[in-house]
């Protein structure tokens, strides 16, 4: 009863990623019907081009960046939000909605947040007299705005997840525990990080191992919000991918660009496999 | 003892603060999305107007425009006919996978299932350019089965990770009894297990259609005409004509698209939460 699933699964996640590795050795274009062997052109000519330069560059700042954004706002949301009181159930669904929401329209609730024109962030901010009117900046149209607005947003997204995933760490520790700690006179800070935080460490690492994930692997925040631009500056590998192997064309440039995944999810599927082994140890 | 008086204080109101911002912050969007929606175009796009507040009478038109205009109906169809039909094959394939791996004792059981489990690890950006040429082999370019046929490539194995752990919590004797009575093996499973596991097997059919709508990659890059779009891919793209983006109806068409998930995840969350935690919570 297990080998149709099995068989299904080969069939569409296996078969295809064999095929990703011959294309990426291969002069393999949409539309052309011989393929030949290449050798390592592909890789050669993807590590001497900038704009890989650059989406290896950010692929790392969203995901570390955000990482970081997300574990330390989650930690202290996780917090708030243990002890039940009046109107917890309503806000938890409005906490949850950037992550229950289809992440592209999620992206372009926030690209008209952004507007270059109408942004309501850029208005705040004039009538705030931080900016003269019409003198903020394009959010999404200056290299370094850019990147720091599809990092948040990435943040923005997950903070939800992590938050509901360390919450369920948090209430799975049993109640004496931080009890005994404050008879012994140990306060807030204390039983927070010398006590609880230890005990947390193998939920946090999951949620983080899901964030990298979800971060490293996602193109659609920045297809959305800037579509790679301007001048590529935002590009991540899965955009850059995309942009040319599909929009371009290009089917072995694109499926190299996207085997440069593959190192970063062996080594997460590896301590996933840890966390999951130790957690049935002890 | 007073020291204690104002600590307490103070926590209540970094309590209130914490929560005002983290609602803020994670819903804001939403809401925005939510006043976007009701304004008319003189208002949204004059720029002296305090965009916080309805300067103009509230109007409908963006809900007509979005109604009578353009595709979203047939989107939101396209959407729940796909959504449908993967449910249903992954109930097909993940329900009898998930029951054998959780009576396969030992280790062979256990080495499957974490396979199983590591594949939904796999992100659509590293298979979507191989799927692409097979697609296009199959001569199902531009069609929603292209679709139906690769959701199923992540639907069952998250979803056979979620059933195996209901499966595991019911006693083998009942279906032993059952087996001792004159049934199958198969007809334990299908008339003994299969029943109580109402809420496990509602739980996979919610987030199999939440994992459905929120899909980007694969419907980006496997359909092409107006009509045949899903909701994420239709609202983003084709909702822009050119450089006109209706911001109105985009607004309301996210609204829309994104509220009946979010209850439908929140009713199932904890068990979701279940899903992702692979065993670091107990």
């Amino acid at each position: 009863m297990l080998a149709p699933a099995v068989l299904y699964i080969l069939l569409l996640v296996a078969g295809p990623f064999l095929l990703a590795i011959f294309y990426a050795f291969s002069d393999a274009r949409i539309g052309n019907t011989r393929l030949h062997f290449v050798g390592l052109e592909n890789f050669r000519s993807i590590l001497q081009s900038p704009s890989f330069r650059i989406a290896v560059r950010n692929s790392f700042i969203f995901t570390i960046g955000s990482q970081i954004v997300v574990i330390v706002a989650s930690s202290i949301l996780a917090i708030a939000l243990e002890k039940p009181f009046r109107g917890r159930g309503v806000l938890r669904f409005l906490m949850l909605l950037p992550w229950v929401a289809p992440i592209a329209l999620g992206a372009i609730g926030w690209k008209w947040l952004l507007d270059s024109i109408y942004s309501v962030i850029s208005w705040v901010l004039v009538a705030l007299h931080v900016y003269k009117p019409f003198g903020a900046p394009m959010w999404l149209g200056e290299p370094h705005l850019a990147i720091t607005s599809v990092l948040l947003v990435h943040s923005w997204r997950l903070i939800p997840f992590s938050t509901v995933i360390l919450l369920a760490g948090r209430t799975a520790i049993p109640k004496d525990i931080p009890e005994a700690a404050a008879v012994d006179g140990a306060g807030f800070w204390r039983t927070e990080f010398l006590i609880l935080l230890p005990m947390m460490m193998p939920i946090i690492s999951v949620a983080v191992l899901f964030g990298i994930i979800f971060t490293f692997t996602d193109m659609t925040v920045v297809y959305i919000l800037t579509a790679g631009g301007p001048f590529d500056s935002t590009q991540v590998l899965p955009s850059l991918a995309f942009t040319l192997g599909i929009q371009g064309s290009d089917l072995a440039a694109g499926a190299a660009i996207s085997l440069f995944l593959v190192p970063l999810l062996v080594i997460i599927a590896y301590l996933m496999l840890r966390v999951a082994h130790r957690a049935e140890v002890t | 003892m007073q020291t204690s008086i104002s600590g307490h204080l103070f926590r209540r109101i970094a309590h209130v603060l914490v929560i005002t911002v983290f609602t803020v912050a994670l819903a804001f969007p939403f809401y925005w999305m939510l006043i976007t929606s009701f304004k008319q175009n003189v208002d949204l796009y004059t720029m002296a107007n305090n965009p916080f507040i309805f300067n103009a009478k509230p109007t409908l038109d963006h809900l007509t425009f979005l109604f009578t205009q353009t595709r979203f109906v047939r989107w939101l169809a396209n959407t729940t006919f796909v959504g449908v039909v993967v449910v249903s094959i992954t109930l097909v394939f993940a329900l009898p996978a998930a029951y054998s791996l959780a009576r396969l004792s030992g280790r062979w059981g256990e080495r499957v299932g974490i396979g199983i489990f590591l594949t939904y690890l796999v992100p659509p950006t590293l298979l979507f350019i191989p799927l692409s040429r097979v697609i296009a082999y199959l001569g199902l370019q531009d069609s929603l089965w292209a679709l139906i046929l690769v959701y199923p490539s992540f639907t069952v194995p998250f979803s056979i990770w979620l059933l195996m752990g209901f499966f595991k919590a019911i006693p083998r004797e009942l279906e032993d009894a059952a087996m001792v009575d004159g049934l199958t093996r198969f007809g334990a499973f299908a008339k003994m297990v299969i029943p109580i596991s109402t809420s496990g097997i509602l739980t996979v059919v919610i987030f199999t259609f939440t994992l459905v709508t929120q899909e980007f990659v694969y419907a980006l890059t496997f359909l092409s005409s107006e009509a045949n779009q899903m909701i994420g891919t239709g609202i983003p793209i084709f909702l822009v004509r050119g450089d006109v983006y209706y911001w109105g109806a985009l607004m309301a068409a996210c609204l829309i698209a994104t509220l009946p998930i979010a209850f439908l995840y929140n009713l199932f969350l904890d068990r979701f939460i279940a899903g992702f935690t692979v065993g670091a919570v107990k």
